[in-house]
């Protein structure tokens, strides 16, 4: 147990899916009045448990719908779970979207450290990173410059540099990450390896099995927010496998 | 989980979140100055402008109703109506602005308004210069009250958060609030004396004066830079009382559905 980093204790999440989205008071009101206030539950997990344990590299595989990135977003915190607990120990780094948080009217230079600041990283960290950040998105010329300025292969190549800058003991992916152009690509996908090769607890979301094969250890398959199988990532990969073929 | 390590998780959160709360509040200020010439001047040029404009067309209205230094009487209470007005609007705007940010990572949510209120909070101490060259230019009483200005104005600052934090909530729910709240602060704007004499409000509608945390700041702030004698501790003691009533609706509404924003917005 002293090596469980990340524990999912049977949770549950239950989104309220109403045909039109009630955001005014008017609308409230008349359908509160009207008793027409009923919503469609959703529950995109039905009570999923699983335990990850230091150093694991984790996949989770499924369909589209199955739930993946509702754990994912579960787990980084930011939703809480309906019902279930979930307990993580250790500084996580969520590479999710990771355009979110520049601003525009900033230039690459400010953009770092509010970036920085938003995956909650202080002053002093990101000033001794600042340099090494600049070099590895090869922005060196634009860094004083408007991110709006920017093409967006260059706002990726910076996002990505940020993002991966730092060493986390637990690193979530939504599918394998690698941006720019061709020179760029094979320097990020470098990057992702060494950061996949060394002792850091990795949770990984795909739809490709291979890569899930080629990357993890153990694997979780989720359908329709159940845990359908769980063990080690050839498995659980090649009963999925089996299942799709079968299905289609 | 567990309940008694919330309050040192709160701590925590702040410790780690201190730098992300300082760049968005300086953000805030170097962005809404960038593409002007004047710059952050205009955080001093535009109050003093204002107040030209309202003296011109008010001074000599008022003048018979006794008020000796109207421009430091109108700056007064317009600089600290338009800091609550502005904090508290950009506060409901905040959690709906930063949607894109809190759906991928997680970030302590009361960030996003506190650090709206604290840049308008900084934009509002920077024109108190503006409001002391005035003074020095129409030989307004310096005293030694003026440091004792601050009580009220920490009280209008819990406040304006407390406030904040209501509206902030509210308005991930209702989007209505965004288009009312404006005629709510014009409402509120001509039933404060900011640029009228409070004696020309007729003794029925006094009660709108008596109940107005705002205006108690103001009148506090009024006493000092105007007369330069210290304020009546009761309209100190009602703005605090305010201040703290404020924060504990704002707190408690805010934490019983911040975890629902993302769900809404």
């Amino acid at each position: 147990m002293e090596n469980t980093v990340i524990n999912v204790e049977n949770v549950k999440m239950k989104f309220n899916l109403s045909k039109e989205k009630t955001d005014n008071l008017k609308e409230y009101v008349i359908k509160f009045i009207k008793r027409e206030l009923h919503y469609d539950p959703f529950w995109a997990l039905k009570g999923v448990s699983f335990e990850v344990e230091r150093g694991d590299k984790f996949g989770i595989v499924g369909l589209n719908g199955a739930g993946k990135s509702t754990i994912l977003k579960i787990i980084s915190g930011v939703m809480k779970p309906t019902e279930g607990n979930i307990q993580v120990k250790g500084s996580m780094v969520p590479l999710l979207e990771m355009g979110a948080g520049f601003d525009p009217d900033y230039t690459g230079r400010e953009n770092i450290f509010l970036k920085g600041a938003l995956l909650g990283y202080n002053r002093r960290f990101l000033e001794e990173k600042f340099d090494e950040i600049v070099e590895f998105s090869e922005l060196e010329e634009f860094i004083d410059v408007p991110l709006k300025n920017y093409s967006s292969g260059m706002k990726a190549r910076l996002a990505f540099s940020i993002a991966t800058m730092v060493e986390p003991e637990i690193l979530i992916l939504d599918e394998v990450l690698s941006v720019g152009d061709a020179k760029f690509q094979q320097k990020s996908r470098e990057k992702m390896n060494s950061l996949l090769n060394e002792d850091a607890t990795v949770l990984f979301v795909s739809h490709s099995t291979y890569q899930v094969k080629t990357i993890c250890n153990k694997a979780i398959w989720l359908h329709q927010g159940e845990l359908i199988a769980e063990g080690s990532a050839e498995e659980v990969c090649d009963l999925y496998d089996k299942w799709i073929n079968e299905e289609s | 989980m567990a309940g008694n390590i919330t309050g040192h998780r709160f701590l925590y959160n702040f410790r780690k979140y201190k730098f992300l709360l300082y760049q968005l509040v300086s953000r805030d200020i170097k962005i809404k100055y960038r593409k002007s010439v004047l710059g952050i001047f205009w955080s001093f040029l535009e109050p003093l402008l204002t107040m030209i404009v309202l003296t011109i067309v008010f001074s000599t209205l008022f003048a018979r109703f006794g008020v000796e230094n109207y421009p430091i009487y109108l700056l007064t209470g317009r600089l600290i109506f338009t800091f609550f007005s502005g904090a508290t609007t950009a506060a409901m705007k905040s959690i709906r602005g930063s949607a894109g940010i809190f759906k991928t990572v997680y970030v302590p949510k009361y960030i996003y308004p506190l650090s709206a209120i604290l840049s308008n909070f900084v934009t509002f101490l920077l024109s108190l210069v503006v409001l002391f060259l005035v003074m020095t230019a129409t030989n307004a009483p310096f005293t030694i009250y003026i440091i004792f200005t601050s009580l009220p104005i920490l009280a209008l600052l819990f406040f304006t958060i407390g406030v904040g934090l209501i509206v902030a909530t509210v308005n991930v729910f209702f989007r209505d609030l965004e288009h009312l709240y404006g005629v709510l602060m014009t409402l509120l704007m001509y039933a404060t004396p900011i640029f009228y004499p409070a004696d020309i409000v007729p003794e029925s509608f006094r009660f709108i004066q008596d109940y107005n945390p705002i205006y108690a700041v103001i009148e506090c702030c009024r006493s000092v830079f105007l007369y330069g004698k210290i304020y009546d501790p009761y309209q100190l003691l009602f703005a605090l009382v305010s201040a703290v009533v404020a924060m504990i609706i704002g707190l408690a509404l805010f934490y019983k559905y911040q975890d629902k924003f993302v769900l809404k917005v």
